[in-house]
């Protein structure tokens, strides 16, 4: 019995920080969204796809899923130089885009959980305060 | 007679297809090349605007904030520059001579401001003089209202016309359906004042106490390239439209050019902004670009130096990254020409006093082009 009791309380407890965390980065993508329509979209467009050969694709970006750190650098402080992203070069400038780090956690949680990507932890203001240049 | 039915239906298609490509992106590629691009300063990250001062240096605007002198193959700073909201699209952007500036020694500047009471930025314009390497006696000539923090739309170019009067550019802030069609709104709008700041009494709505006295047309997006006509001296824009629908106008006095009313774009996501391309009380562009090359700087060809040029428009593009070449008849646009392919982002170009264009690219520099 005690072991029923125990285990129900586990899971219960398990479910609702699930469900907490769960809402949270629904929240934030929600957010991101609306940041993404705003600052990003001219460039990478309304699916991710960026322009080959001048502005890197979001969606399923090899170089987005496999680097997160250096994304959100990216993001925080600008963007220069070559990059190489499913398999195509990009020599380019992205501007640093004066986003506050909240808005930074938004965007990245909208980026890393649409049109196809998945799977990525979700960014935290925690994480983005302590990434540096 | 099957044969014929999929020759035909093969025909069809064809044509469908090169009808598409020449309304689509009829720019050419120039078969041989007449000039070399050289890139005499290096190291810019978004060279926004460029003057040529009469002593042969040239100022140089960074969106970051950032005004550099360059001379004598020397770059220095310029400080005491505006303090610039660097948000987005926004930053300084454009500068501009006074058209006596050896008399008078002003520079007009157009950024992003924090300044006012809400939170966010909107775009101001300043005027200030070169004191050694520092900018002294700057004075706020018109900053719209309110801010926002929303990332897009400050425009914004300046241009003096053949009269002395200063026009500018303020994009719509990303509110299309609030700022562009409102005269008693700023924003989305082409401005007209006095190099001191003054509204002019002639102005298309001085006389509505609600309306923003210094806006000269309206229903304008985000236009992020002005130039003077050498001939007409009229004040030629181009605006970037949302995806597809940059145009090309000529400003005069309180004209609609219907954004968002009537357009040739689409939103990003592929679905209508609206499915009218005209409207009586608007004015039609001279010219519009679908896809979109997002324009950025424009100059008038009037040189010897090009003589195959001589007359034509010259606009950056910052997508496609190349500068177009642009031949016109009168107001109407007649052949388009890809120059510099792939040299990146065109962020601006000019003719300087010398005769030379230069051209401003992000990520590298100023080229100068310089015939063969």
């Amino acid at each position: 019995m005690k072991f029923i009791i125990s285990g129900y309380l586990l899971i219960v407890s398990g479910l609702t920080y699930f469900m907490i965390q769960d809402k949270e980065l629904n929240e934030s993508i929600q957010r991101g969204k609306d940041i993404y329509t705003d600052f990003c979209i001219t460039c990478h467009l309304e699916t991710g796809e960026g322009v080959e050969n001048t502005f890197p694709p979001l969606a399923k970006s090899d170089y987005l899923m496999n680097n997160r750190e250096s994304s959100i650098i990216g993001v925080k402080y600008g963007q220069r130089g070559e990059l190489i992203v499913n398999g195509v070069t990009y020599n380019n400038t992205m501007m640093p885009l004066g986003l506050e780090n909240e808005e930074i956690v938004d965007v990245m949680n909208y980026v890393l959980n649409s049109w196809g990507n998945t799977g990525a932890k979700m960014v935290t203001i925690e994480e983005v305060n302590s990434i540096l240049k | 007679m099957k044969n014929s039915i999929k020759a035909l239906c093969l025909f069809v298609v064809m044509t469908n297809l090169s009808c598409a490509q020449k309304t689509d992106n009829g720019v050419n590629t120039p078969g041989e090349t007449t000039f070399t691009a050289e890139l005499i300063v290096e190291g810019l990250e978004i060279p926004w605007g460029m003057v040529f001062l009469p002593d042969g240096g040239m100022l140089i605007s960074e969106k970051s904030g950032e005004i550099i002198l360059f001379k004598d193959g020397q770059k220095t700073t310029i400080t005491n520059g505006p303090e610039v909201y660097n948000r987005g699209q926004g930053g300084l952007l454009d500068m501009e001579l006074h058209p006596d500036y050896e008399n008078t020694g002003w520079i007009y500047l157009s950024f992003a401001s924090e300044e006012g009471e809400d939170k966010g930025g909107n775009t101001a314009i300043m005027r200030a003089k070169l004191n050694g390497n520092s900018l002294t006696s700057k004075e706020i000539l018109y900053k719209a209202s309110p801010n926002t923090t929303k990332g897009q739309h400050f425009g914004s170019r300046l241009e003096f016309d053949d009269q002395g009067y200063l026009y500018f550019s303020i994009g719509e802030r990303g509110e299309r359906d609030i700022n562009p069609q409102d005269i008693t709104r700023d924003c989305g709008k082409i401005y007209r004042i006095y190099d001191d700041g003054r509204i002019p009494d002639d102005n298309p709505f001085f006389n509505d106490s609600n309306a923003k006295n210094a806006i000269y047309t309206y229903g304008n997006r985000n236009p992020q390239g002005m130039a003077k006509h050498p001939e007409t001296g009229a004040i030629w824009i181009h605006e970037h439209g949302p995806q597809g629908g940059d145009e090309i106008n000529i400003v005069q006095k309180g004209v609609n050019y219907g954004w968002p009313v009537i357009t040739y774009g689409i939103n990003y996501s592929g679905t209508p902004i609206t499915d009218l391309t005209e409207m009586e009380g608007m004015e039609q562009p001279i010219h519009y670009w679908v896809p979109s090359i997002a324009p950025s700087g424009m100059t008038f060809v009037t040189s010897d130096m090009y003589p195959a040029w001589k007359g034509n428009l010259l606009v950056g593009s910052l997508v496609f990254q190349y500068l177009e070449r642009l031949e016109l008849n009168g107001n109407e646009v007649t052949y388009r020409e890809k120059l510099m392919e792939d040299i990146g982002r065109v962020r601006n170009v000019r003719q300087g006093p010398d005769g030379f264009i230069y051209v401003a690219v992000e990520g590298k520099g100023i080229y100068k082009l310089v015939p063969l």
